[in-house]
């Protein structure tokens, strides 16, 4: 007799975790994938840095 | 120590990710994700698909957000509803806390995201919807008005306004008449289920149209809103959103919808229980096809814009 048997709650557990982890990694990629296209179009302009005294 | 006690049963207060996602009210956020686009493509400016996904996105969550809030406020009242006893919170998934946190933690972050995606005004408006629907609807209208889902309609209203912002970055008449497409819409399309589902709200406490002012007045209610959605939503015909498509549309549907409303206007409850309220069922059900086709409608016009055949040319 195992004591090692997965219990439900340690699925339901990592069925969350991968869930959060998937949703963190979409987030990182999109952020890039915004940032190209933003960065990319004929209107951007960098930010003027005023120049120290 | 044995394992005797070892059991397959779940435990409870440790949710999976579905309850977390069943709190944000998946069904509400299908719709307003379909509104806002419909919005955004009805635009006359395009947006980069990208950005356009990425904007729709946020609003998304920005809905859930609002519908976390809106279910841990209403926990005690959905405990008593059979339509949503089974939602996370009275179910005993998810705890109060936990929704509330998740409501305000989403909301902040959906509006930031809106504002650095599109534009400030869009994110704008997306604050202020959550705030409607979480603090003017939830916690004020719903429990002391039978007005509640006259103005808390307002809330589920914006979603075509901020698609629109989101490309334009400005507001203007056509979005403004899709708003109104969709408030005018709310009240029949809920005064139809409180008409059948009639003993939750009273169970609860809500002081719905059918429990305050008697179900013919309800009848009464939903005829002048259906008579008054006809004319708003044939005249958005003949603005930039609309064209032969949609007019064919929206004059096959608002028929449909009116005679749908005049047979509830003539029944009266003892006709209504004796078919287990048929008519009003099938109001309720042509209601969402209603609202899903003017706006496939709005989308066919932008769709077909680019091959010259959308709008009035």
């Amino acid at each position: 007799m195992s004591l090692r048997a997965e219990h439900e709650l340690h699925q339901r557990r990592r069925g969350r975790n991968v869930g959060v982890g998937l949703m963190l990694a979409s987030f990182v990629v999109l952020i890039l994938a915004l940032t190209v296209v933003k960065v990319t179009r004929d209107n951007f302009q960098l930010p003027e840095i005023e120049e120290a005294q | 120590m044995s394992d005797a006690s070892y059991s397959e049963r779940p435990i409870e207060g440790e949710a999976s990710l579905g309850d977390y996602f069943a709190l944000l009210k998946p069904r509400v956020m299908s719709l307003v994700v379909f509104t806002a686009l419909v919005g955004l493509l009805a635009a006359p400016i395009s947006v980069h698909p990208i950005v356009a996904f990425a904007s729709i996105l946020f609003v998304a969550i920005g809905a859930g957000a609002s519908g976390a809030l809106n279910m841990w406020w209403d926990a005690d009242i959905d405990q008593v509803m059979s339509r949503t006893a089974k939602r996370p919170i009275p179910a005993g998934k998810v705890t109060p806390d936990e929704a509330m946190t998740l409501g305000v933690a989403l909301s902040g972050f959906s509006v930031i995201m809106l504002a650095l995606s599109a534009n400030v005004l869009a994110a704008g408006l997306l604050a202020f919807t959550i705030f409607f629907y979480a603090v003017v609807y939830s916690m004020w209208l719903k429990r002391s008005t039978p007005q509640n889902i006259v103005i808390g309609g307002a809330a589920g209203a914006f979603p075509p306004v901020i698609g629109w912002v989101i490309a334009t970055g400005s507001m203007s008449v056509e979005a403004w008449l899709m708003f109104a497409l969709i408030f005018v819409w709310t009240p029949p399309h809920f005064w139809a289920l409180a008409l059948f589902m009639k003993s939750d709200y009273d169970d609860a406490g809500v002081p719905m149209l059918t429990v305050t002012h008697g179900r013919k007045t309800t009848r009464n209610h939903i005829l002048a809103y259906t008579v008054i959605l006809a004319f708003l939503a044939i005249g958005a015909g003949f603005t930039s959103i609309g064209g032969p498509v949609y007019l064919a549309a929206a004059v096959t549907l608002n028929i449909l919808f009116l005679r749908g409303a005049w047979k509830i206007w003539r029944r009266d409850e003892t006709a209504a229980l004796a078919d287990d309220y048929a008519v009003e069922k099938s109001f309720f059900r042509l209601s969402l096809l209603y609202l899903f086709l003017h706006f496939g409608a709005i989308l066919a016009e932008a769709a077909l814009r680019p091959f010259g055949l959308g709008g009035w040319g």
